[in-house]
């Protein structure tokens, strides 16, 4: 078959730049990649074909102008290319074909959509890369990788290591998926409550390390935030009926919606108490309010929804002190019995402050002084050393700040505890 | 495509079993996996105060000891191979295995494949 077959005569035969074609490969290379896996069995010929399938639009495209319909060339490319590949290399189109029969073996090939269109195989992508098998390291590094688009030396820096580092791990996981055969496929019915967890915890991960970074200069990393949603978009669209896929997606949109307000220019963290709400994203707030309904109707609440309708009270109120905080509580109170952890009880004695008194917040929180799991999880010492501060009891205040100052992680938020640390010992 | 279910036990009772599990429940699994058609082969080992370790050094020359003996809290009990389109339908057969109920554990290694 003729390449310029496919080509027509779309608009922008003045040639688009080599950004607005990265944008549209963005875009594709998942579904390309999810497509391409299931058609050939295999991750790693997928991968090779999807590249050279962009190295030959990027070629063509900014000479003839992207073909009207990007996604179906760029797809008939990468197949010829499989194809040739697989004739060139007889021995492993034999261990592929091998591979297929088993694979038809264990449940039969989805048909293409009704609009002739290739069905969007994503899901099983999305499923095998966080296969419980591998790494929960590899699980991000794989969805980074397949699904969100992300180069191997991109995921090396959202994970802060190395690019060989980072290379060495998705050879590694590949090679497993590989060769102990980690199926592409979505789990049944029976299966799915147990293994969707483990996908949305992955997309979670991803969100929550841009929102709050671990280490580094910077306080937040809106990349890696803005990829999460992406990623959780796909999953939306993909699992229309799954509340708490609709839970995440709201959660991270109500807390991502704050990101202007969160830091000064100077990368100073702002608390929630102190943020100037008019910088909040409004539209992104309405989208996440309309999602947590969703969320939360149709059936019991999960975790993420639950935790979404505590950002999007956040989000509805003017300020701090006419925050609904009886009903954050509430919410907290639910979120203890689905997914009790000592965070969660820090965040809740943070909300009964707010209710009921600094007293009584702080007297919940010195319950959780024993937890080994907030020994070294800075947001403790910050929560007592606030609600000291409150009370006036300033050399204890002082004394958890300086204990805060140990275990933050980032350049801000050890500025932040410096500057209230200042202000207490020397009265400013 | 072949996997090896290596069958470790934990707590082993005075008889060298696996404590949770009994032999009925063992011949239920056996009869299970061979009648779904997927039994390549399987055996459980003798009692482990029953091994011989053999090593032979560079000069050749040969060193018998008796063990090794249960200094490690998991114990190879046994094991399967079985032929299954891939790694989650063997998880499926390891998990319905009563060696890995309690204190045991089932590890699940697929066979290499030298395209023979």
């Amino acid at each position: 078959m003729d390449e310029r077959g496919a080509h027509g005569d779309g608009p922008g035969v003045d040639g688009p730049g080599v950004d607005a074609v990265a944008a549209v490969f963005r875009e594709e290379r998942g579904l390309l990649l999810a497509a391409l896996t299931r058609r050939f069995g295999d991750l790693d010929l997928a991968e090779e074909v999807t590249a050279e399938a962009i190295e030959a639009a990027l070629v063509h495209w900014p000479v003839d102008g992207v073909p009207p319909r990007p996604g179906a060339w760029l797809m008939t490319t990468a197949r010829r290319k499989a194809v040739d590949r697989l004739r060139r290399d007889q021995a492993y189109a034999a261990r592929l074909a091998i591979l297929q029969v088993e694979a038809d073996r264990a449940g039969p090939v989805p048909a293409a959509d009704a609009d002739g269109g290739l069905p969007d195989e994503r899901l099983q992508l999305f499923f095998t890369c966080a296969h419980p098998a591998l790494a929960a390291e590899d699980h991000t590094a794989l969805t980074l990788r397949c699904l969100a688009g992300l180069t191997t030396p991109e995921v090396a820096r959202a994970f802060l290591v190395p690019t060989a580092t980072m290379a060495k791990r998705i050879v590694r996981a590949k090679k497993k998926i590989r060769e102990a055969r980690i199926p592409f496929r979505v789990p049944g019915p029976d299966e799915l409550p147990a293994r969707l967890p483990g996908v949305l915890q992955v997309v979670y991960s991803i969100f929550t390390e841009g929102y709050a970074a671990s280490s580094g200069p910077r306080l937040q990393r809106l990349d890696l935030a803005e990829e999460a949603i992406r990623l959780a978009r796909i999953l939306r669209a993909l699992l229309p009926d799954e509340r708490e896929v609709a839970g995440l997606l709201a959660l991270m949109l109500l807390v991502h919606a704050r990101r202007d307000a969160r830091v000064t220019p100077q990368d100073h963290l702002v608390l929630l108490q102190d943020q100037d709400r008019g910088k909040w994203d409004r539209p992104m707030i309405e989208e996440g309010r309309v999602l947590v309904l969703a969320a939360l109707t149709g059936g019991p609440a999960g975790r993420y929804g639950v935790q979404a309708a505590i950002a999007a009270l956040h989000d509805e109120a003017a300020d701090v002190p006419t925050t609904d905080w009886p009903q954050v509580v509430a919410l907290y109170d639910v979120l203890m019995t689905l997914a009790p952890s000592p965070v969660v009880a820090l965040n809740r004695a943070v909300a009964v402050a707010m209710r009921d008194g600094p007293a009584a917040g702080l007297a919940l929180l010195d319950d959780l002084a024993d937890e080994p799991r907030l020994r070294s999880y800075h947001p403790y010492p910050m929560a007592r050393a606030d609600l000291l501060g409150r009370l006036g009891r300033w050399p204890e205040a002082a004394a958890a700040y300086r204990e805060a100052l140990e275990s933050a992680g980032t350049e801000p938020e050890r500025a932040h505890l410096r500057r209230r640390l200042d202000a207490i010992e020397h009265g400013g | 495509m072949k996997y090896l279910l290596l069958i470790n036990s934990g707590a082993v009772d005075d008889n060298g079993g696996a404590a949770e599990c009994t032999v009925a429940d063992w011949q239920a699994y056996d009869e299970e996996v061979r009648g779904a058609g997927i039994w390549v082969s399987g055996e459980s080992l003798a009692d482990l105060v029953t091994a011989t370790t053999v090593r032979v050094g560079p000069d050749g020359a040969r060193t018998v000891t008796d063990g090794p003996f249960a200094e490690t809290r998991e114990v190879l009990g046994g094991f399967y191979v079985i032929d299954v389109p891939d790694l989650d339908v063997a998880l499926d057969w390891a998990a319905r295995c009563p060696g890995a109920r309690g204190s045991g554990s089932v590890v699940v290694r697929p066979i290499a494949d030298f395209g023979g």
